[in-house]
């Protein structure tokens, strides 16, 4: 069976004049991840789902499915972030006059919701596309401390939204076949786009990425996340001619590959 | 609000992909967006998905398939650029917005002017008969919005911000070329960024940098709409006249 045309089909006939609620799409997305499972397609994905307790994670296929797995992955590792952020105590009640708690609890139900919406698209945990939950070590081995330090928590906070944005823009491809799988993920793509703002701005810096640059404060360990987002010529258009490099590079966000994020998300898996 | 536009249907069982926009030039608080049926062309089930853009009896279109989701972008975009040119060259704007506000909208006159002309040069590459199918200029008139108010700027900042996302989110799906639906997603995310910033702005001590109003509560979705969604809010806006006969 040619899964994309079997996507395609499923979407035609169900999903494309869905006028629904978002809560309808909800379900509607979830059915699509129930047929899929039904249609018992292997993806090559078994590799993750048997070495749950195993360390790295590795590059998803370039395909619709892959790109939901790709995402669950990086969501988990958001959603636990923020979890036991909250439940640490480490955001301080108290900051900006408590809008920073405001702040991650909205990002952190976001987070949550996107963990659920993929799982559900991806069929439930019983699909034979479902993959588990990696470990994660936030403290690196040690290296950080985002539950006991704050500034370590924002900045780590900061490079996985920042992440987060290239790394869906990066499966775009991935989901050109399956319109409303891409839909949805670009839904998510903009949440995230939004978090990532409002997480730099709580740093002090800009809401958008100037140049390559990290930004003050940000460890050097995460630079990979910035690398490459330099770039100031868009389909042979000079976006640093009228307003500079800098102006020109944040006016676009540029996509991560699939293994660089896997690269980066491993950092934090054992 | 002054930036509501009322959106009449003129036939109940008019389909929206053959509405025919009329952008009046009325000032903003009475602009009114005419929907009116184009009767020489019912049949959906020949609508070609590679209709350029172009004048088509006496208006311009924006057309079908890449090149018209990528011209409705350079509409939206001209707005967007056209809005905050006007924000950053207001008498007073150095002494109604603070130092980070200022910082923030001249930002976003920078990027809104580089997508627009991005746009311009992009179409102009690449449609087969730029002369005839690149969408020309468009004027804009704000009606009563007063570019001295930090309430009303930062208000209408919001409103376009959240609808220029919504637009490129639900336009991906329309793009068939993987190359297109990237530049579209480059563009988006700084959308998005530059959304979060201004309800920051407007509301600092909250959630609504990606607010329950904007993001659904049980999804984590943000907004999506399509262009015949979106195109009846920009066209409060706009004065120029135009058509999306061939766009959802």
């Amino acid at each position: 069976m040619n899964i994309l045309k079997f996507i395609e089909t499923f979407t035609d006939d169900s999903l494309m004049k869905s006028t629904g609620s978002r809560r309808d799409s909800f379900a509607q997305f979830g059915n699509i991840g129930k047929n899929l499972a039904l249609a018992s397609i292997p993806f090559g994905l078994s590799a993750i789902a048997n070495k749950a307790l195993a360390k790295d994670i590795t590059a998803t296929p370039a395909t619709p499915i892959g790109a939901l797995q790709f995402a669950l992955t990086l969501e988990y590792l958001e959603n636990e972030f923020y979890a036991m952020a909250l439940d640490s105590g480490v955001i301080p009640a108290s900051e900006n006059g408590g809008r920073d708690l405001k702040v991650f609890q909205q990002i952190s139900a976001h987070e949550s919701d996107h963990v659920s919406f993929l799982i559900a698209g991806l069929g439930g945990t019983m699909s034979a596309n479902f993959v588990p939950k990696p470990t994660f070590d936030f403290t690196v081995g040690g290296a950080f401390d985002p539950f006991n330090d704050y500034p370590t928590f924002l900045a780590l906070a900061q490079a996985f939204e920042d992440t987060g944005v290239r790394a869906y823009k990066g499966q775009a491809a991935n989901l050109i076949s399956t319109p409303d799988l891409l839909t949805a993920a670009l839904q998510i793509h903009s949440v995230e786009a939004r978090h990532a703002s409002e997480v730099r701005r709580l740093r002090g810096l800009k809401g958008w990425i100037s140049n390559a640059e990290r930004g003050a404060g940000m460890p050097a360990a995460t630079q990979a996340v910035y690398d490459g987002e330099g770039v100031t010529m868009q389909a042979g258009f000079n976006t640093a001619t009228a307003f500079g490099a800098a102006a020109g590079s944040e006016a676009y966000d540029e996509p991560l590959t699939t293994q660089q994020v896997v690269d980066i998300a491993n950092i934090f898996i054992v | 609000m002054k930036n509501e536009v009322k959106v009449q249907g003129i036939n109940a069982s008019l389909d929206s992909r053959r509405s025919f926009l009329k952008l009046s030039g009325l000032t903003l608080v009475t602009a009114g967006l005419v929907l009116a049926g184009c009767s020489d062309n019912d049949n959906d089930d020949n609508m070609e998905d590679n209709t350029l853009p172009g004048v088509k009896n006496g208006v311009f279109d924006l057309g079908s398939g890449d090149f018209g989701v990528l011209t409705y972008a350079y509409a939206l975009e001209q707005l967007e650029a056209d809005f905050y040119t006007k924000v950053v060259n207001a008498s007073n704007f150095n002494t109604v917005f603070n130092d980070i506000e200022r910082q923030v909208l001249t930002d976003l006159y920078h990027h809104e002017v580089i997508h627009r002309d991005f746009f311009k040069a992009a179409l102009t590459g690449a449609l087969p008969d730029p002369g005839s199918q690149l969408l020309p200029s468009l004027a804009f008139s704000y009606g009563s919005l007063n570019f001295n108010s930090r309430t009303e700027v930062l208000a209408t900042a919001k409103a376009l911000e959240d609808t220029g996302v919504a637009a490129y989110n639900g336009a991906g799906r329309l793009i068939k070329t993987a190359d297109y639906l990237l530049l579209a997603g480059k563009i988006v995310s700084v959308e998005a960024r530059h959304a979060s910033a201004i309800r920051s702005l407007i509301n600092p001590n909250s959630k609504d940098f990606a607010g329950d109003d904007i993001v659904n509560t049980s999804t984590g979705l943000d907004t999506a709409k399509d262009p015949s969604k979106i195109l009846p809010v920009a066209a409060g806006f706009i004065t120029t006249k135009f058509t999306a006969k061939y766009l959802p």
